[in-house]
């Protein structure tokens, strides 16, 4: 499973989740599926209804920012660790 | 208990009136922008339009008055809902001639108004311009497919069939694009299946067949800063509302100025009095009795957006706009630079509420005479709703 890491910002909408979560999946797309499963509501925070990655959203995957931010077909091993963070602006 | 729920850059609050003083609290959303808060006054369930930036618009509700609030259904647009977008500034090498409008996929860019109606009736208006409507109280809610393939905007661009010129311009208000929004929604108290919709940038339309068909009711609209002032599309209504005791006067603050319709929107009349200050605005309310009585806080005209020679008034009348009087007791008359944006202003009976962009809130119990201050901190105030 990998280990997906929220920031806390997200923590706060969705409290049911520690800092960190173990999920399965084998693309970004398919862990954000699967955490929908468990916490209905939760995909349309990072993505838009269309299945794209927020403007303001950022996901990495073992340290590498997504590449595919339309789909997010990136690839995700079993031990991946997975970072979903926004980006730092406003006030 | 008299209630007025504020929606605020930084969280929701209700101000409420206890042993003789209005208190603000806040009651939900700390940290999100809340642009519309209101209260369903059929089911009595609070409804928040919410801007979370990274995250995206969000609708919450709470149904223990105010107690907690949580995510409701989400708006979302169909896979197939597409927009002609006013043309953006080109590069020279993107393919896309200057001044062409060019189709967009459409995504929730914001949550900008609530509208409520019998038996489950619920009406969200959003940028980029699509009417959302429920008739299972919030359960579901369904793109009004009618107004968002109208003429104005070239058609029905899902099936292929639209044209390529939309009537229908942006907003700044569009969370860093540059689309329409629908900012006001006004169910007609006597029949519900008629409803007024104001569009930023276009113009208002009107249903009588409850969202099957619309119009165009911008007769006697003078647009100042179009090649043709009477233009029937391109106005830029900053706030629609209608007398709910006597729903054929209709007000509309805009960009050029104050209008009223005394036959419920069929035509419009100019009543600003520029040599007064009344002019330029956004928000506007009207007695829910005497449909030519209307109050407005005027603004220093486009260029600045602040309150006029750093004097904050309120301006009423009760004479369908023939004759506007100065409501300035108890507000400040320098310094101040206030702006009160085109939901933040409210009256229930007597009393008149609004709220600024620099957050204060003020509330008068005897119809503007006179004003007080209730808070002078909040953040900045998106809305004010008695509810």
């Amino acid at each position: 499973m990998a280990t997906v890491e929220l920031t806390r910002h997200l923590s706060q909408f969705f409290p049911q989740f520690a800092h960190e979560l173990a999920v399965d999946g084998s693309t970004v797309a398919e862990l954000i599926a699967a955490i929908e499963r468990i916490a209905p509501g939760f995909a349309f925070y990072i993505c838009d209804e269309r299945g794209r990655l927020r403007r303001h959203v950022n996901v990495f995957v073992d340290g590498l920012s997504v590449g595919d931010r339309a789909r997010l077909s990136d690839p995700v091993g079993a031990t991946s660790h997975v970072m979903i963070m926004q980006a730092l602006s406003g006030g | 208990m008299t209630r007025i729920a504020i929606g605020t850059r930084k969280g929701t609050f209700f101000v409420e009136k206890t042993g003789g003083t209005w208190k603000p609290r806040l009651v939900g959303h700390p940290g999100a922008g809340s642009n519309f808060v209101a209260r369903d006054p059929f089911t009595k369930t609070w409804w928040a339009a919410l801007g979370h930036g990274h995250w995206g618009a969000k609708l919450s509700r709470s149904t223990d008055d105010g107690a907690t609030w949580h995510d409701a259904p989400q708006i979302k647009y169909p896979v197939d809902a597409r927009y002609l977008a006013p043309p953006d500034p080109t590069e020279d090498d993107d393919g896309v001639a200057p001044g062409e409008a060019t189709l967009r996929d459409a995504t929730l860019l914001k949550l900008w108004s609530l509208a409520f109606g019998p038996n489950g009736a619920m009406y969200v208006g959003t940028i980029p311009g699509g009417l959302f409507a429920s008739s299972d109280g919030g359960e579901t809610f369904a793109l009004n497919r009618a107004l968002w393939d109208h003429e104005s905007r070239g058609g029905d661009h899902s099936s292929g069939q639209g044209g390529k010129v939309t009537h229908w311009f942006g907003t700044p208000a569009a969370e860093g694009e540059f689309a329409p929004g629908i900012h006001s929604i006004v169910v007609d108290p006597r029949d519900p299946k008629r409803i007024l919709v104001a569009v930023s940038t276009a113009g208002v339309l009107e249903t009588t067949d409850g969202g099957a068909s619309w119009r165009g009711r911008n007769k006697g609209m003078l647009n100042d800063y179009l090649p043709d002032p009477a233009a029937e599309w391109g106005h830029d209504p900053h706030f629609v509302t209608l007398s709910a005791g006597q729903p054929d006067h209709v007000w509309q603050q805009n960009h050029s100025g104050v209008f009223y319709s005394a036959d419920n929107a069929q035509t419009w009349k100019r009543v600003s009095k520029p040599e007064q200050g009344v002019h330029f605005g956004f928000p506007v309310c009207v007695d829910a009795n005497d449909g030519r009585t209307a109050w407005l806080v005027p603004g220093k005209a486009d260029q600045q957006r602040t309150a006029i020679d750093g004097a904050l008034f309120v301006a009423r009348t009760e004479d369908g706009g023939e004759s506007w009087r100065d409501l300035r007791e108890g507000l400040p008359q320098e310094n101040a630079y206030d702006v009160v944006y085109r939901h933040a202003l409210d009256n229930h009976d007597d009393c008149i509420a609004f709220g600024s962009t620099t957050g204060n809130l003020y509330v008068s119990e005897n119809r503007g005479d006179r004003w007080i201050s209730i808070a002078s901190n909040l953040p900045p105030i998106y809305s004010v709703r008695f509810g």
